[in-house]
C-alpha cells in the first residue's frame, strides 16, 4: 500500500527545496571532478570573501558547510572520534574535528570534499579556523591565504580599514600567482554586484518571516542558506533566491505558515544543531511556535549596510570586518533586539554552542540584556552544532517544555 | 473534588492528593527503573490510603523527568511551573525557588503573583545535583542522612575545586587518603554544591523570600552552605521534597 501523504503537510513544504538540492548536488559534482575539467578549488570558511574566487573562476568550497552536512547526515560522532583518536582534544570545534579526520579517510555523507589546490582562511568567524587551516595546508601541501579581519569592539577604523584593504590587494596577487592568470576587473566588479543583489533576495527572503504566519521557520532558513554561503556572486544564487521568494511571497498570499498554528514567534541564537533539527522544529511546532528568525542565517546579509556594490572591493574590506560574531558584545545585544522587534518575538532560544565560542561567549549578557531592555523570556540549550555527545535529550526537552509554559503564560494564553 | 500531583523523578516519585484544595495525602517512593511503573504504584497507594477508587474521577497533573510516561494524567507540565505552583502553596509570599533535586538544580524566579518570570537549570551534568552529593556520601561512607549534619562539625572545609563530580570524586579520594577529617571533605563538598548552585541563582535574579525545594533541602549542610554563599535566610517546609507534586495537585485544580 502506498504511504500515504498528509495534505496538511504536504501544502506547508516548501516547494523549493527540491531544486536547492539539485543545485547542490550538482555543485558537489562539478567540485569533485575539478581536476578533469581543469577548474581549480579552492576550500574557503564560511565568512570568507568569496566574491574574487568566483570572478577567477575557482570553485569555492566550504569545510564548514561539508560540516553542516556530516552533522545532518549524523555521521559526526564517528568523525569527531576519529579526529581525537588523531590527538585532535574533544574541546576543539567539531566542524574542524571532522574536517580534518574526514580529508583522511574521505568519509561523511559525500565521499569527501574535493582536493583543494589552495585555502583561503578569514578569521572574521574565529581563531580556531587559523589553525585548521594550516593542518590542512600542510596535509594537502597547498598554499593558504590568510585574511586577518581586526576585531571590531566598538567601531571599524581607518587604520583597521586600510590594514584590510592591504590584504586584499594581496590576496588578489596570490590568487593570479595560484590560477596563473590576471585577475579581470571588469569580471570582479559584475560579480560585486551579483553578490549583493544575491545577498538584498537572500535578506528579503528572511523579510518575509515577518509575517504573522511566518511562511519560513529558521529551521527552513538553515537549509535554504546554503547557497548564499557557497555560491555567492552567481547568477545562479541570485534566480534561485528570487524563485524562493516569489515562493514566499505566494505563501503569505495563501496565508500558509511554516507552522501550522503559529502562536508564538521565537527568535534563535547560535549554529544550528543539525542533526536535531527535525527534532527542534517538531518539539516547538507541537507548542504552536515558530522560530522566525535567527541570527545565524541572517549573518550572510547583515553587513550590506556597509558594502558598496559599486565599489565592491573597496568596500568589502568593511564588510567582511563587521559581520556578527566579529563585533562586540553591546552592538551584538542591539542587533538582537532589532530583530527581536522587527520580527515581533515572544521569546529569545540561544543554542550555547559547545563548538563555536565566539558565538557562544558573550549570550548570557545578551540574555540579560534583552531581558532588561525587552523584558523577554529566554532559553539556553546547551549542546553542539555536530557532535551528538553533547545533546542530551529529555534535558532539553524539559528546559523546551518549561520554556513553552513561560512564554504562553506571558501572552496570557 | 480530589486532584493528584505526580512527580516522577530521576531517584523518587512523590505524590500528593488535594481535597477541596487542601492537602490531603502524600506518598514518596523510589522511582526505579521503570519509571511508568512508578506512577501507577504510586497513585494506586494514595488512593487507597484515602480510601479512593480509581474509577472515582480525579483530575492527574504529571510532572518531572517521568511526567510523559504517566499514561492517565490528565496533562504534563514542567518541574518548573509545578514547584512554583507548589511552593506558593506551601508559602504565598516566596519569590525565588531554589530547587536541588537528583539529576538536577533550578533556580526560578516568581513574580508578585507567583508566576513564573525566569528560571535557570544547571547545564547537563551532575555537579550541583543531588546526584553529586549522593555519589560523594559514597565516597565519604556516610548516610546521606547524615552527611549535611557532619559537615556542619567543621572548622576547616576542605576546598573541593572540581566542577566535575568524577574528578571531584578523586579529589575526595586523594583528601581521604591525605587523612584529611571526614568533617571538613563533607564541608568542602557542600560549599562545592552551594557556590555552584547560587551561580545559578544569580543568574535567575536572586529576589527573597527564598524556598529551597527538592529532595537536597532535607540536607542541613547543603541548606547552611547555600545560605551563606547567598548571604540570605531560606525558607524550607516540612514538605521540600514533594514541592512539584503539591504543585502538579494545586495545578490539577485548574484543569477542565
Amino acid at each position: 500500500m502506498a504511504e500515504e501523504k498528509d495534505p496538511e503537510k504536504e501544502k506547508r513544504k516548501i516547494k523549493s527545496v527540491k531544486k536547492m538540492k539539485d543545485i547542490m548536488t550538482t555543485y558537489y559534482i562539478e567540485a569533485k571532478m575539478a581536476e578533469q575539467t581543469g577548474k581549480k578549488v579552492a576550500w574557503i570558511t564560511s565568512g570568507g570573501p568569496v566574491e574574487p574566487l568566483i570572478a577567477m573562476d575557482v570553485i569555492p568550497v566550504y569545510p564548514e558547510n561539508h560540516g553542516a552536512m556530516i552533522g545532518a547526515s549524523k555521521m559526526g560522532i564517528d568523525l569527531c572520534q576519529k579526529a581525537e583518536a588523531m590527538n585532535y582534544s574533544s574541546d576543539l570545534c567539531s566542524y574542524a574535528r571532522s574536517d580534518i579526520s574526514c580529508a583522511t579517510v574521505n568519509g561523511g555523507p559525500i565521499g569527501g570534499l574535493p582536493k583543494p589546490d589552495m585555502l583561503i582562511c578569514c578569521n572574521n568567524i574565529c581563531g580556531t579556523v587559523l589553525k585548521w587551516y594550516e593542518v590542512q595546508a600542510r596535509y594537502f601541501n597547498v598554499p593558504l591565504f590568510i585574511l586577518d579581519t581586526p576585531f571590531c569592539h566598538t567601531q571599524f577604523t581607518d587604520e583597521a580599514r586600510k590594514y584590510v584593504r592591504k590584504q586584499i590587494e594581496e590576496y588578489i596577487l596570490f590568487l593570479e600567482d595560484v590560477c596563473a592568470k590576471k585577475m579581470d576587473h571588469d569580471r570582479m566588479k559584475e560579480v560585486g554586484k551579483i553578490s549583493v543583489e544575491g545577498q538584498r533576495l537572500w535578506q528579503a527572503v528572511l523579510d518575509t518571516a515577518q509575517n504573522k504566519p511566518a511562511p519560513l521557520s529558521a529551521f527552513d532558513a538553515f537549509f535554504h542558506l546554503a547557497l548564499i554561503v557557497t555560491l555567492r556572486g552567481t547568477k545562479l544564487a541570485v534566480d534561485y533566491y528570487k524563485e524562493l521568494l516569489a515562493e514566499m511571497k505566494q505563501r503569505i498570499a495563501d496565508g500558509i505558515g511554516a507552522v501550522a498554528n503559529e502562536k508564538y514567534r521565537l527568535l534563535w541564537d547560535n549554529l544550528p544543531i543539525w542533526y536535531r533539527t527535525k527534532w527542534l522544529s517538531e518539539k516547538f511546532a507541537a507548542a504552536d511556535a515558530c522560530l522566525v528568525a535567527d541570527t545565524y542565517t541572517s549573518a550572510w546579509c547583515g553587513a550590506l549596510k556597509y558594502i558598496d556594490e559599486n565599489n565592491f572591493l573597496e568596500s568589502m574590506a568593511e564588510g567582511y570586518s563587521r559581520i556578527y560574531l566579529n563585533i562586540g558584545i553591546d552592538e551584538m545585544a542591539r542587533e538582537v533586539i532589532k530583530m527581536v522587534d522587527k520580527y515581533d518575538v515572544d521569546g529569545l532560544v540561544m543554542h550555547s554552542n559547545r563548538s563555536c565560542k565566539p558565538y557562544s561567549f558573550g549570550q548570557l549578557d545578551i540574555q540579560r540584556i534583552v531581558r532588561k531592555e525587552r523584558g523577554l523570556p529566554s532559553l539556553m540549550i546547551e549542546a553542539d552544532m555536530v557532535d551528538e555527545r553533547f545533546f542530551s535529550e529529555s534535558q532539553i526537552a524539559t528546559r523546551i517544555d518549561a520554556f513553552m509554559e513561560l512564554v504562553r503564560e506571558r501572552k496570557g494564553a | 473534588m480530589y486532584t493528584a500531583g505526580i512527580d516522577i523523578g530521576s531517584i523518587t516519585t512523590k505524590a500528593a492528593l488535594f481535597k477541596y484544595g487542601k492537602l490531603a495525602a502524600t506518598k514518596l517512593i523510589f522511582t526505579g527503573y521503570n519509571s511508568e511503573a512508578a506512577g501507577k504504584k504510586i497513585f494506586t497507594e494514595i488512593l487507597q490510603e484515602a480510601g479512593l477508587k480509581e474509577s472515582e474521577h480525579i483530575k492527574v497533573v504529571s510532572t518531572g523527568y517521568g511526567r510523559g510516561s504517566v499514561s492517565f494524567a490528565d496533562k504534563a507540565i514542567t518541574e518548573i511551573t509545578c514547584h512554583a505552583a507548589g511552593a506558593r502553596y506551601l508559602n504565598n509570599t516566596i519569590r525565588f525557588i531554589i530547587d536541588i533535586g537528583g539529576q538536577d538544580s533550578k533556580a526560578i524566579l516568581l513574580d508578585e503573583n507567583g508566576k513564573v518570570k525566569n528560571f535557570v537549570m544547571n547545564d547537563k551534568c551532575a555537579a550541583g545535583t543531588g546526584r553529586f552529593l549522593e555519589v560523594m556520601a559514597r565516597a565519604l561512607e556516610i548516610d546521606l542522612d547524615k552527611f549535611g549534619a557532619l559537615s556542619l562539625k567543621s572548622q576547616k572545609p576542605a576546598p573541593i575545586s572540581s566542577l566535575c563530580t568524577v574528578f571531584a570524586e578523586s579529589e575526595v579520594i586523594s583528601l581521604i587518603s591525605k587523612g584529611v577529617a571526614r568533617e571538613d571533605i563533607a564541608a568542602g563538598i557542600h560549599e562545592s554544591i552551594a557556590t555552584r548552585v547560587s551561580a545559578l541563582a544569580a543568574r535567575a535574579g536572586l529576589t527573597v523570600p527564598v524556598m529551597i525545594t527538592g529532595g537536597v533541602a532535607k540536607n542541613i549542610g547543603a541548606v547552611k552552605a547555600l545560605e551563606k554563599a547567598l548571604n540570605i535566610n531560606t525558607i524550607i517546609s516540612e514538605h521540600a521534597q514533594l514541592t512539584g507534586a503539591i504543585g502538579a495537585a494545586v495545578l490539577a485544580q485548574n484543569l477542565k
